[in-house]
């Protein structure tokens, strides 16, 4: 099977980009958009579909089993995790299309920098001055939060996520549920103004993060508890 | 104060770094990646530790001995029963900074895992280690608020700036690393703690771990004249899926749920490991297993593919305890493991040896720690499922309480420096990769479940006529490959996960650390009881 690969080359973030397309054989149908740009990578001497070297594509993977996070990309206009989307998937169009994901700095190629999302949760203010109490009650919420890869996926689709914006996303509330549902009621009102700032304030709720969360966490139910104790302080 | 630098931000990482914090210490949190992409969060199964939540009178003794045992006797007791006894307190520790283990009547519930015949390993359904981490990032959060952890998450160690002082003693002063962003490079003084994790790389494609642990960090050390101990203890672990580009485990927590092997033999399952081992069955260590599978695969009267058999686990388990598990193998086999047997293979999953530690987890070279996978300290010649993390965390510990000791009492007595120029070990371009597919491939022929020194010796020829033509990044990779296959050759006796054919049984001339060690005459390797650092 012949796919052709059109991926975003940009040697760094003040430089120009364009898309680099080259064709891509493999008769494995378990490939993924990982697979292949691990052995684009690993073939020194490929070339593009006009005869021009490919060069090392950068790229961030690691687990390569959709639990890290690192490969997110945009992947045909739809952010999702490249060990996750099989080749096979876009068998009838043959195409696929590869962009970096628009919302973060751009290191090179697909490759970008997400450490705003560390520097988002600090001001969240996500610490525990004391215990957390887990029950039967809110255990469950407790491990659906910390499933969150902070991959960046979801915010690539909201519409209200801006750049250097006051609004975090889902990428913060997700994590902070965590904190709301398991520690006292004080750790709670001290983490109400600034979740009020960073994402009750600015959450159109679209809901556009539902469907695309790659660890297929509920991103629903966790914005409805973390409203509920942090707006409106019902009990865990 | 001075900085302590840390490199790894897994599990290892982490805990060494709020210890450290916790203690009033700053300290340089310095990983190619961010914590989220750590190795540390595919852990599933779980965490080991006596609890004894479950009514079967387990106690830390017996968690010891089951270590021991399993580990064949070759890992320092004195340092498996510090992690032992440490290990319900760590448990509770976790759970109190957030993690949420499942849980009945409020008490952490524990399961059967492998080598072990209690119940003894605390679990977050099949994400563990994932939420470990995210508790330990967490906690990290609040200390690098506070100033404590300064985090440099995209950052490739470099190069360790080694000293040697007038009486010849050598001392590691600091640590260089390369932006992996800008492709500047750094340097930190400092004492440094290694916690880079396993050696996955130098298995590219065949093991269960990550891609981000090259094998670069532990071809540095080494290179660098750190010691190392154990290199030919791999562990293969014996339920492994083929998917894209790696192997995906199959946790030991489905055998310890109720999860069978077998294989076809004259048109019907046999469930080999339940005849040959009627006590522990399926739950034999993994050196066991892998290898009783390998024996299977040889023999001509059975198939040639290993099954494992889910399908009598109930609903409740695969709800409450290994929905994950079972979606990952819906995603990637397309096969329900509720409904129908699941290939299986064994694959590398574990690096037992590394940088040999004392039981401070103090390296060779003074000033120099090293703690998590990338060290061999608690788990001889084989692990028990759920010991690593605990050992990632403690081993942590261990070191951070170390140094905070050392730095407290650290009294200006430092001797002259002979030569103020360190003999650091810059760094250059990477490994290309046809090198390192070329490296993997041997380490893969020569190092399998069953090995043999003719074997061992081919391979170790075809990597030496590899140094011919490598550069300088290459090369130290080679080094630390032949280093493997000569800790191989070295150990003429089968123990735990080191079998060889030409070399069945065990000898107790063997029963200690087989050390490695680059030399100005090259790499030698020698023995070592362990315990004796
Ligand atoms: C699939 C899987 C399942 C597992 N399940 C369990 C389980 O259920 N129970 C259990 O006890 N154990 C389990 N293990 C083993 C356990 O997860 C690991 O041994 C343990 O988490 C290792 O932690 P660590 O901190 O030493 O290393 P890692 O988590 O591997 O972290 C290494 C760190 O070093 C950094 N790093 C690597 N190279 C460099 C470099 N060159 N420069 C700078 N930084 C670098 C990485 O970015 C990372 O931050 C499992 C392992 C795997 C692969």
């Amino acid at each position: 099977m012949e796919y052709r690969l059109e991926i975003w080359r940009q040697e760094n973030s003040d430089s120009p980009g364009r898309f680099q397309t080259i064709l891509y054989q493999t008769g494995d149908e378990r490939e993924t958009v990982a697979t292949a740009l691990t052995n684009i990578n690993n073939t020194p001497g490929m070339q593009d579909i006009n005869g021009n070297p490919v060069g090392e594509i950068g790229w961030e993977c690691s687990c390569l089993q959709k639990k890290c996070g690192a490969c997110a990309v945009v992947i045909n206009g739809t952010p999702g995790l490249a060990c996750d989307s099989f080749l096979r998937n876009y068998i009838r169009k043959k195409t696929i299309k590869l962009a970096p994901l628009s919302k973060f700095p751009l290191i090179r190629d697909l490759w970008v920098d997400r450490s705003i999302l560390r520097q988002d949760l600090k001001e969240l203010g996500l610490t525990a001055a004391g215990d957390f109490a887990f029950t039967d009650r809110n255990n469950d919420t407790a491990f659906e939060a910390s499933k969150c890869l902070q991959c960046g996926c979801c915010l690539e689709v909201c519409p209200n996520y801006v750049p250097g914006g006051k609004f975090f996303g889902a990428a913060g509330y997700v994590p902070e549920t965590k904190f709301l549902t398991a520690l006292s009621s004080e750790e709670a009102k001290r983490l109400k103004p600034a979740y009020m700032t960073h994402i009750y304030g600015g959450c159109g709720k679209s809901l556009a993060c539902k469907d695309i969360c790659p660890a297929g966490i509920d991103i629903d139910r966790l914005l409805s508890r973390s409203n509920a104790v942090a707006v409106w302080g019902r009990k865990k | 104060m001075e900085k302590v630098n840390i490199i790894g931000a897994g599990l290892a990482g982490l805990s060494a770094a709020c210890s450290l914090a916790e203690n009033h210490i700053p300290s340089r949190l310095i990983s190619v990646q961010p914590s989220e992409r750590a190795q540390s969060v595919l852990a599933a199964g779980g965490i080991n530790g006596a609890l004894n939540t479950m009514g079967e009178n387990d106690c830390t003794e017996n968690h010891m001995e089951d270590t021991l045992r399993a580990g064949v006797y070759i890992a320092d007791p004195e340092a498996v029963r510090g992690m032992t006894k440490a290990a319900p307190g760590i448990i509770s520790d976790m759970h109190r900074i957030g993690v949420p283990f499942n849980l009945k009547d409020g008490k952490i519930v524990q399961r059967n895992f492998g080598g072990q015949k209690k119940k003894r390993t605390a679990y977050a359904k099949s994400s563990t280690g994932k939420m470990l981490m995210t508790a330990l990032i967490d906690e990290a959060r609040k200390h690098e608020m506070n100033g404590l952890i300064e985090r440099y998450a995209h950052h490739e160690l470099s190069g360790l700036l080694i000293q040697s002082t007038e009486s010849g003693k050598r001392e590691c002063v600091g640590v260089t690393v390369a932006d992996t962003y800008s492709h500047t490079q750094q340097s930190f003084a400092g004492k440094t703690i290694l916690a880079f994790g396993g050696m996955n790389g130098l298995f590219p494609g065949i093991t269960t771990g990550t891609t981000a642990n090259s094998g670069e960090a532990a071809a540095i050390a080494f290179s660098a004249g750190i010691r190392f101990s154990n290199l030919e203890m791999i562990q293969y672990h014996p339920t492994t899926i083929g998917i894209a580009g790696k192997r995906c485990l199959i946790s030991e927590a489905a055998r310890g749920e109720g999860g069978r092997l077998f294989v076809m033999r004259e048109g019907k399952p046999w469930y080999y490991m339940e005849e040959k081992y009627p006590e522990l069955g399926n739950l034999m260590p993994r050196d066991v297993v892998s290898r009783e599978s390998w024996f299977v695969l040889h023999d001509p009267t059975c198939g040639d593919q290993v099954y494992l058999d889910m399908s009598s686990l109930s609903k409740e388990v695969w709800k409450d305890r290994l929905p994950d598990l079972r979606e990952e193998v819906m995603h990637y086999l397309g096969i329900d493991p509720a409904k129908k047997p699941v290939p299986v293979d064994p694959a590398i999953h574990y690096f037992m040896g590394g940088i040999d530690v004392d039981i401070c987890h103090r390296t060779n070279i003074a000033g120099l720690y090293a703690a998590g996978e990338c060290c061999s300290q608690y788990h001889g010649a084989n692990r028990l499922g759920g010991n690593s993390t605990l050992g990632a965390i403690y081993g942590g510990r261990v070191a951070a309480r170390d140094l905070a000791e050392t730095l407290m009492t650290l009294k200006e007595e430092h001797e002259d420096t002979e030569n103020s120029e360190p003999e650091g070990n810059a760094a250059d371009e990477k490994p290309g990769a046809e090198a390192v597919l070329s490296i993997g491939g041997i380490l893969k022929e020569s190092l399998g479940i069953v090995r043999d020194g003719e074997e061992m010796e081919n391979g170790l020829e075809k990597l030496k006529k590899l140094e011919l033509k490598a550069s300088q990044s290459e090369k130290r990779r080679l080094y630390l490959a032949e280093a493997i296959l000569l800790s191989a050759l070295y150990r003429k006796e089968s123990r735990g996960a080191h079998y060889r054919r030409d070399y069945p049984g065990k000898n107790d001339a063997f029963r200690g650390l087989v050390t490695a060690e680059m030399t100005e005459d090259g790499i030698q390797i020698g023995n070592m009881a362990a315990g004796e650092q």
